[in-house]
Parts: structure tokens; C-alpha cells; sequence
């Protein structure tokens, strides 16, 4: 059971949150202009890293926002927490917002 | 025979407890276990082993114990319970068995709650490392938990005696700290509770027993720790040697216990066998106690002199550098078998030597109990000095001190914790400095042990060596391990499952590091660090299925959603569906109906007079904001920033990949207020899609998006009189469809003062209204319509009618009709894509695959005998096809069926492959039971294709 600081409500327990994916997969701002490759890539194709990954969580049983996490793949460490629309920081840098 | 000592023992001499075992009386005393008192009373065998059914005994006094499983039939009916744990009652009654229990028929009584704790330090054991860590963390002012199995804290302690803290005896000390402990306000002490699963960031599960209720039960306590303390201690190991299986073959350790503890002598004529020094004080306790003690077999060719000499004086032979090589008996041990080891451990040396006894204490070192560590993903090294797996890297917040990280003398056990408890204390921001280490005597430094993983038989080889247990529990034996290496197997996972060891109740708290060094001494490893550990996890002693379920089970399982009319449909003798959490009522049979028929009557009385149905579990959102109209146009396939205030439209929502994800109707209520309905069990996945949008994607836009789905109350009135019941019902509205035409809204007050906000909507095809009013207002407005409605006949109806009625007139089901892998013009809804305007999942239908011909349309079915149903669910097949075929070519399959009082006759939808061009044709549905229908595939609006009926 992951513990997560949700940048507006802060440490709260997993089962407070739903999983959102891979973060920063912005829509095609002209899906039109992309090639069927391309829509497929956004579609369809995630990172699956085994270490430091960006990832979305929305904390859907508290505040109901969006928010990224930087999390360890393996060890589950959460070294970044920022919300959305944010660049990703450094890995090893930690966020408040 | 009784096996009570006249005195000593933390017993009550003066509360005997009656109980029995296997149907027979017995009595034991208050503070005795099941084990204990059975052993008071000369009862040392168990049931049989479950594959050999060899005779077995109590081995152990705690939750490692391989073979003392019984069924407890009272107090409470309890499968699978070691009789090593059970805390004896008055009343008690167990049964033995073999390996498996049985669940109760009954219902369970019992209460199982949930805690949910945060804490700056957790503990974990109560013995003196982990009191002394409490003890600090507590004096810090931090809020400490610290949870024990036992009744009683202590831990080891409560077994010994010699063992004194600062002159006087332990448990003076134990005592004193208890008291401190509960003195401390930010503090508390769990016992009988044991710490079954540790999780990420310090999230640890404790089940605690609670034999005080009356019912019986216990309590799972989620724990979120900032720190955590292991002290839990450690199990000592089994030997592997022939027949040490025999029932009076007991670990050292737990015999020393049940004398101390318990007051209880488990034999008079004992042998002990040890590879280290721990066993000697159980030696010379059974002499003080009274037991015959001829020998005392130590693996080590020097032991410390000065334990050598204690034995001495006490009459014990001491048998060095000599092993067990057999023992005797059938039902109970009478003799023993011994004999000199080779220094290298490879083969017996010198004459074999007969000793009778009946009992054998065995100590084959210990091995610290690293589960909750390893499940913590700590990782363990192998110490080759203590012979044992040890933590090694932390990956928590978390400490292993005293013997569960092999620091065997109470001096250092004391000094760890007290040090990890200050430690603990003052990371999680509460600091404080650890006291000095008490004086301690009466568990000295142990000098080093000699590991025999493998003592060897008299005869044979290893690949002959039945009698040699390694998991007695599932009777596998080194013969066994030898043919799992000899079938190519080296790692220890995968001789763990050929051979099953490790993987029975006790999942090899016993045997299982036992287990390696047999394995490593095969594979002729350097040494059991080279073979490594099998993986530990939770949870560390088996939990009930009820336990965890707590009180979430039967009502509460799941929530249960109703409508504010629902007592209206309850007392009408409604027949309930669940849909998602939502009871709604399924149909309303009047007495004698069948399903079918009451369903008959409710669809004719909404195609030729008029009928009403609960609406209010649909999902209502308002969405609000200048930029409503242009965020709903970017989501939907067709455009709604143009609607007129005061009208609806239905819409389509579709995933970035261009499949269906949810439909409904719209209703523009202002310039900046949308009243948008989803499906019923999707309201809330809906809302969840529209607030991700709004928040990741395009946050400039204000809207704001509410689930109201609880503050309406909706009773859809359907069918062609339904006009003159709202007319009588809404005196105040023109309810002609010139002034109210189709998708439209109107607000209005009701005859009975309720305002409404009706909607002229249709999901039937029939003319129909949808009143809206608020919640609190529902029943009463149902009722209302009712009795409106009541000299045109107007009928109640659930939802298999609502499906009836829509399926007639083609309207899909998203969910039902849909799957996820259905565009909109698969469902023959071209129309409702725009083409001028982007929306989510537009350029997911000029993808190769949405585009091909060939994908599943939704269409019609009609069987060709009028009467046959086609089951839902039914694939459909071309006429010729062959069915014998593996896998038979699929053309798709029947996704919703009923019986039409409107067509006379039964009818479907289906997905069919390529469907709309093959309009016409005849297809067959094999069915499991061998029949095989045959229908023509149809357009999909069977019913008023040309929508005559809408405006009345």
C-alpha cells in the first residue's frame, strides 16, 4: 500500500487514488496532422521503465485532482510529487507544491 | 499421567479448565495452551502425518510447530488451528487432524473489525529487545505501538528463568516495563497480536485475536509507521536425521518452555541434541525439574568447558562432536541412536550406542525469523559464524534487532533495542538518547554453533533416506530433495515446489532454512548462503477469509443504491436487478405472472396506453460555465455548443481510440448550463472522463462539472397517453406538441405544488416525458403520477421492459450492445459524427481498422421460428460452416434477445461482422445444448422504423 502526498491534501494511503498511466502524453493538439503511426504512438504505446518513471495519479476518493508522481519502478519510491500541467523535475529532487 | 510440575510455571493452579480432545476429558489450567495442557496430561501425540500417516507429535510451543493442527469445535468452530497457539479455555474442544481441516457449514458468528493506525514507531515483538526499543521510543513522547502474539509480553523470557536484568529476574523487569509503557500516553500495547504482512512504506497488517468477545473474532489493524522495529525474534531449527519425525522428538527450545511456562514436563527420560549452547539450560532444567537426563549430544567436538562442567555436576553425560543417528518407538520415542560425526560432517565414526529415553530436545541452531523483513524487501545475508540467514539492507524506514538479526544473550538483545528505539524515536522526529544498558546475567554471548545440516543415515545414501524429514509436514524427506536434484533442479524455488517443501501451514517457519542446508549439502554448495532462501510472504501465520472480510460481507459487502421511490416498489412486490450498486426495480409481476408475462403486460401498456418507470438511477451532471457548450462539443461526436437553451440532444461519447464509451441526453437549461445523463452504471466513470479532460488537457476552459444524480428524482411517463397524464398532472403547462415539442425542456409546477423540469424525451419510441424533481420530493411525485394516471390504466414498469422497448426501436445499450471495441459507425450512427469540428477519438475512425468493411455492425436478428429466444451471448456462424472446426470461423454474436409484445414474436441485436451488407441473410446460433437456431439478420429498428409514434 503505496503512501502518497497528493500536493493539496497531502500523505494519504492508496486506496485513495486511481492509477492515471504514464504522465506527460499530451493530446496531439492537431490529431488530423499526425500519421496513423503517430495517433497509434499516442495511443496506444507506453514507457515501461524499470526505475524513476512519471506517472498520473488522481486523487479520486479525496480532493479529485490530477497530479503527477515520480516513482521507482522496483523500489516504489516517490521522489517527486507536482501537479499537472508541470514539467517533471529532476528525479531526485523533491516537489512541494 | 499427569506431567504437572507441583509448582512454578506462569499457570493458575487455581482455575482448572476442563476440555477435550478428540473426545476425550481432560484438564488444564488457566494460562495453559492446548499444547501445554495436553502435554500435563500425557498426551504428546498429534494426529498422522497427511501422505504417510506416520504417528506425529508436539514439536514446538509456538506458530512453527509442524505437525499440532486441530479442528477447535468450541468455543468457536475454527479449521486448521495449531495447538500451539490455542489458548485453553473452559468448555474447549478440538479434534485432531490430518493435515487438513474443514470449514464449518454454519454461519460464522464471530465479530471481525478493522483499526486503521498511524504511528511514529512500531514494534514488532514484545520479547526484551523489542520492550527495550519501546521503552526509548516511548520516554521520546512519540506515539509508539507495540504488538505481540503472545497474551503476554515477554517473549522469550516467559520460557527461561535463569535470566536476570539488574539482579533480579527478567520478568520483574518485563513487568516494570509494561507498566511504564502503559503509563505513557502516547503509547500502546497489542497482544495476542501478531504482525502478518509488511507492506510498502511501512504499511504493516496485524491480526489480533480477541477470545474476550463473546462470539469469538479478532481485529485487522492497518498500520502506517513512520519508524518500524522488528524484534521478532527467532525459531530454532529442526535436525535432519532418521526418524526425526518420531512423536517425542521436540525442539530444545519449546520443551525449556513448557517447563518454565507451563510447569509442564514433557518426558522423564530425556536425551538432548544440540549444535550449540542453547540447549544446555534446557538440559539441566529438565534434571533440576526432575527428568532423567543420561546424555547430552552436542555436534561440537570442544564445547565451552564451563557448560561441559554445568552438565557434569548435574549428572549429564556430554556426548561432543556426536550426533543422533536414529530413534526407536512406534506411537512415542523410546530410545535414541548415537553416534561420532567425522569432523568434515561426511560419515559416522566409531560404534553406534543405544540410549532409551521418551524424549529427544533437539536445537539445530536458530534461525532468525527475517519474514517481515524480507517482505519489507530488506534483503538477508547468510552469517557463516551464527549458521543463520540475517537482515542485511534495510529498503524501509525499519530495524531488525536482537535475535531476529542472530544476537542471541539478553545483554545485547537489551542494547540493540534500546539503541533502535532512540534511533527509531529521533528519525521520526521525537529525539531522545537510549538509557544504559541494564547489568544481565543467565544468557551469556553463545559460543559458536555447529552447523550438521544432514546428519547421515547408518545405511544406504541419501537417495534412500525416507526416514530423514525435511518438511515432515508434507512428509518430503531427503530422498525426496536427492530425486528433485537429480531431475536437474538447483534453485531453491524449484525444489521447493517439486518437493513441496515449505509449503504447508506453517510455510516453513521449521524446516525451512533446515531445508537448504540439505539442499546445499547435495548440491555440495559451500554452504547454505550459495543455495539462498525461497521467498518469504505474507501473511506470517494463516488468517481467515473472515478476518480480512471484517464486517464488509452480506448487506455490507458492497454498497446498495435505491432510489427515493424504491419503498413504493418494494411494497408493489417488485422483482429487483442490480445494476452496478443500483437496485431498480426489474419488473412488477402481478399475482400468478411469470417474468415473461408480466413483461409482456408492462410493454403493451407502454405501446397502447401509458406507463411510468423510475428513471432516477440515470447519471446527471451539471455542467456549468461559459465554456460548457464548447468542452461538451470536444467530447461528444456531435456539436452541443449550438443547442437552443430549453432543448435537448442525445449525444456520443467516444475514448481517444474512437470506440464508445457513453451516451445520453443533453438538456441546455441556460447559456452556461448544460443538464448532461449518462448511462446508470457509468456515471461515475463519466464524470471521472470529463474532470480528467478539464484538468490534463485543457485547463484554460471554465467549466465546472457536479454529479447530481442523487438530487433528482426522475419518473419517465411513456406512451401515447401519457400527454393527457401530464396534463392533468402539470395544470400549468401546454403540454400540445406545438408549444412542447420533442427534445425539449419545460419547467413547471406540478398540481401537487412540486416544480419539475420536464424533459420530452423518448427512449421507447413512444411519446414520453421525463419528470424531474428533487430528490426529497420523489416518492410523493411517483405517487402522484399514479394516481394521475390512473383512469388511463398506467402500469409500473422495470427495466427488462425499458430493454424491450428500446431494443424494438434499435437504441443500443452501451455496455450491453457494446464492448469497448465498437465505434459509432459500427453501431450505424455515422450520423451523430460531426465532420466539422475535433473531438476525442476523431481521428481514431480514419485509423486502417476503424475504417475496414468488415467490422462488426450492429443489426437485427429475427429467429425463424417466431417463438424461439436466442440466448444472449449466443456466437453466430454462417449456414455451411463447419462446426467441427477448431476454432469455428465466428461472424460475430447475439447481444441482446427478448420477447416483443409489440412484434408478436422474438427478436435480437447482434454484432455481426460486416452485418449491414448482409441484411437478408440467414444465420445460425450452435447452442451449448446442441440445438441450433436459425434467424435472419435485419436493420436494426424493428419497431416504428419511420418514428410515427414520438410526438403521440
Amino acid at each position: 500500500m503505496l503512501l502518497i502526498a497528493c500536493p493539496w491534501c497531502g500523505e494519504r494511503d492508496e486506496t485513495e487514488y486511481h492509477y492515471g498511466g504514464q504522465a506527460h502524453v499530451a493530446h496531439p493538439a492537431d490529431p488530423a496532422a499526425l500519421t496513423d503511426a503517430e495517433w497509434g504512438e499516442y495511443l496506444f504505446v507506453r514507457a515501461n521503465p524499470k526505475g524513476d518513471f512519471a506517472e498520473r495519479w488522481l486523487h479520486s476518493a479525496g480532493c479529485r485532482r490530477w497530479f503527477n508522481v515520480v516513482r521507482h519502478t522496483v523500489t516504489h519510491d516517490i521522489t517527486a510529487v507536482y501537479p499537472a500541467g508541470q514539467a517533471r523535475p529532476d528525479a531526485h529532487t523533491e516537489v512541494t507544491a | 499421567m499427569s506431567n504437572r510440575l507441583p509448582t512454578g510455571g506462569r499457570v493458575d493452579r487455581s482455575a482448572p479448565l476442563r476440555f477435550t480432545f478428540d473426545g476425550v476429558e481432560y484438564t488444564g489450567l488457566r494460562g495453559d495452551t492446548l499444547a501445554s495442557a495436553l502435554l500435563a496430561n500425557g498426551v504428546l501425540t498429534v494426529g498422522p502425518s497427511l501422505y504417510r500417516e506416520r504417528p506425529r507429535g508436539i514439536v514446538t510451543a509456538g506458530v512453527d510447530d509442524p505437525h499440532a493442527l486441530v479442528q477447535l469445535e468450541r468455543p468457536h468452530s475454527e479449521p486448521m488451528q495449531l495447538a500451539t497457539t490455542v489458548e485453553l479455555c473452559d468448555g474447549l474442544a478440538a479434534i485432531s487432524l490430518q493435515g487438513r481441516g474443514r470449514l464449518d457449514e454454519a454461519p460464522d458468528e464471530a465479530r471481525y473489525d478493522k483499526s486503521y493506525l498511524h504511528s511514529d514507531v512500531l514494534v514488532v515483538g514484545g520479547g526484551p529487545a523489542g520492550l527495550a526499543a519501546a521503552l526509548t521510543a516511548g520516554r521520546s513522547g512519540a506515539r509508539v505501538v507495540l504488538v505481540d502474539d503472545q497474551p503476554e509480553l515477554g517473549g522469550a523470557l516467559l520460557g527461561g528463568g535463569r535470566e536476570a536484568i539488574d539482579g533480579r529476574p527478567a520478568l520483574t523487569w518485563v513487568a516494570e516495563v509494561r507498566a511504564e509503557l502503559d503509563a505513557q500516553p502516547e503509547t500502546r500495547v497489542l497482544t495476542r497480536a501478531t504482525a502478518i504482512g509488511y507492506h510498502d512504506q511501512n504499511y504493516v497488517l496485524v491480526a489480533e485475536r480477541r477470545p474476550d468477545l463473546p462470539g469469538g473474532g479478532g481485529r485487522l489493524w492497518h498500520f502506517r509507521a513512520r519508524q518500524v522495529v522488528l524484534a521478532t525474534g527467532a525459531h530454532e531449527r529442526p535436525l535432519v536425521f532418521a526418524g526425526n519425525d518420531r512423536p517425542g522428538v521436540m525442539s530444545a527450545a519449546a520443551v525449556r518452555s513448557y517447563l518454565n511456562r507451563h510447569a509442564v514436563l514433557p518426558g522423564r527420560r530425556a536425551v538432548v541434541f544440540t549444535t550449540g549452547d542453547s540447549a544446555y539450560a534446557t538440559a539441566l532444567e529438565l534434571a533440576a525439574a526432575g527428568a532423567a537426563v543420561p546424555a547430552l549430544v552436542d555436534t561440537r567436538p570442544e564445547p565451552p568447558a564451563a557448560l561441559v562442567e554445568a552438565a557434569g555436576a548435574a549428572g549429564i553425560e556430554v556426548l561432543t562432536g556426536s550426533v543422533v543417528v536414529g530413534t526407536e518407538g512406534e506411537a512415542r520415542l523410546t530410545g535414541v541412536r548415537i553416534s561420532a560425526l567425522a569432523d568434515d560432517g561426511s560419515e559416522l565414526t566409531g560404534p553406534v550406542r543405544e540410549l532409551a529415553c521418551d524424549l529427544l530436545a533437539v536445537c539445530g541452531g536458530w534461525s532468525p525469523a527475517v519474514h517481515l523483513w524480507s517482505m519489507s524487501r530488506g534483503t538477508v545475508r547468510y552469517d557463516e559464524q551464527l549458521a543463520a540467514f540475517v537482515p542485511d539492507s534495510a529498503a524501509q524506514a525499519v530495524r531488525a534487532v536482537g535475535s531476529g538479526r542472530g544476537r542471541h544473550d539478553l545483554a545485547g538483545c537489551l542494547s540493540e533495542g534500546l539503541t533502535a528505539g532512540a534511533e527509531a524515536a529521533t528519525a521520526a522526529g521525537f529525539p531522545v538518547t537510549a538509557p544504559v544498558v541494564p547489568s544481565c546475567s543467565g544468557d551469556e554471548q553463545p559460543a559458536p554453533p555447529r552447523p550438521v545440516w544432514l546428519v547421515p543415515g547408518e545405511e544406504g545414501d541419501p537417495s534412500t533416506w525416507r526416514d530423514h524429514f525435511v518438511d515432515a509436514q508434507r512428509d518430503a524427506t531427503v530422498a525426496d530433495v536427492h530425486r528433485a536434484i537429480r531431475a536437474g533442479m538447483r534453485s531453491v524455488e524449484h525444489i521447493k515446489r517439486y518437493t513441496t517443501i515449505g509449503t504447508a501451514h506453517d510455510q516453513g517457519k521449521s524446516c525451512g532454512v533446515a531445508a537448504i542446508g540439505v539442499i546445499a549439502q547435495l548440491l555440495g554448495a559451500r554452504s547454505p548462503g550459495d543455495v539462498g532462501t525461497t521467498t518469504y510472504r505474507g501473511p506470517y501465520v494463516p488468517v481467515s477469509f473472515a478476518l480480512l472480510a471484517g464486517r464488509e460481507r452480506g448487506p455490507l459487502f458492497d454498497p446498495v443504491r435505491t432510489t427515493p421511490v424504491h419503498p413504493w416498489h418494494v411494497r408493489r412486490g417488485a422483482v429487483f436487478e442490480n445494476v452496478g450498486q443500483w437496485q431498480r426495480p426489474h419488473y412488477y409481476p402481478r399475482p400468478g405472472e411469470d417474468m415473461d408475462t408480466a413483461v409482456w403486460r408492462e410493454c403493451r401498456a407502454a405501446r397502447e396506453g401509458v406507463a411510468m418507470m423510475d428513471a432516477s438511477t440515470l447519471g446527471k451532471i451539471d455542467v456549468v460555465g461559459p465554456d460548457a457548450g464548447v468542452f461538451l462539443d470536444r467530447l461528444y461526436t456531435n456539436g452541443f455548443a449550438k443547442l437552443p437553451v430549453g432543448s435537448a440532444r442525445y449525444g456520443v461519447m467516444c475514448r481517444a481510440d474512437g470506440m464508445v464509451f457513453d451516451d445520453g441526453v443533453t438538456v441546455r437549461l441556460a447559456p452556461e448550463h448544460y443538464y448532461l445523463t449518462t448511462t446508470t452504471g457509468n456515471a461515475a466513470a463519466v464524470l471521472d472522463w470529463m474532470e480528467e479532460w478539464l484538468q490534463t488537457e485543457w485547463p484554460e476552459l471554465r467549466v465546472r462539472c457536479t454529479s447530481v444524480t442523487e438530487q433528482w428524482t426522475t419518473v419517465a411517463v411513456v406512451g401515447p397517453r401519457s400527454r393527457e397524464v401530464l396534463a392533468a398532472l402539470a395544470p400549468g403547462l401546454d403540454v400540445s406538441n406545438e408549444a412542447f415539442p420533442f427534445m425539449t425542456v419545460r419547467h413547471t409546477e406540478l398540481a401537487n405544488g412540486v416544480p419539475a423540469r420536464i424533459c420530452r424525451i423518448s427512449f421507447s419510441g413512444e411519446l414520453a416525458y421525463e419528470i424531474n424533481v428533487a430528490s426529497w420530493y420523489g416518492l410523493a411525485v411517483w405517487e402522484a403520477v399514479l394516481a394521475y394516471g390512473a383512469h388511463a390504466g398506467i402500469t409500473p414498469y422495470g427495466t427488462e421492459t425499458m430493454h424491450v422497448l428500446r431494443a424494438e426501436k434499435g437504441y443500443p445499450i452501451v455496455g450491453q450492445d457494446t464492448d469497448g471495441t465498437v465505434t459509432p459507425q459500427d453501431l450505424g450512427m455515422a450520423w451523430i459524427v460531426a465532420r466539422h469540428k475535433d473531438f476525442v477519438g476523431k481521428r481514431s475512425f480514419d485509423r486502417p481498422d476503424t475504417s475496414r468493411a468488415d467490422r462488426k455492425h450492429l443489426v437485427g436478428l429475427l429467429p425463424v421460428d417466431r417463438s424461439e429466444l436466442l440466448p444472449e451471448g449466443a456466437q453466430l456462424v454462417a449456414p455451411g460452416a463447419d462446426l467441427a472446426a477448431v476454432p469455428v470461423d465466428p461472424l460475430g454474436h447475439v447481444t441482446s434477445s427478448y420477447r416483443s409484445a409489440a412484434l408478436g414474436r422474438t427478436f435480437a441485436l447482434a454484432l455481426v461482422r460486416g452485418g449491414r451488407d448482409r441484411i437478408g441473410d440467414t444465420v445460425l446460433a450452435p447452442l451449448a445444448d446442441g440445438r441450433t437456431i436459425t434467424a435472419t439478420i435485419t436493420e436494426p429498428v424493428l419497431f416504428d422504423p419511420k418514428g410515427t409514434r414520438r410526438d403521440g
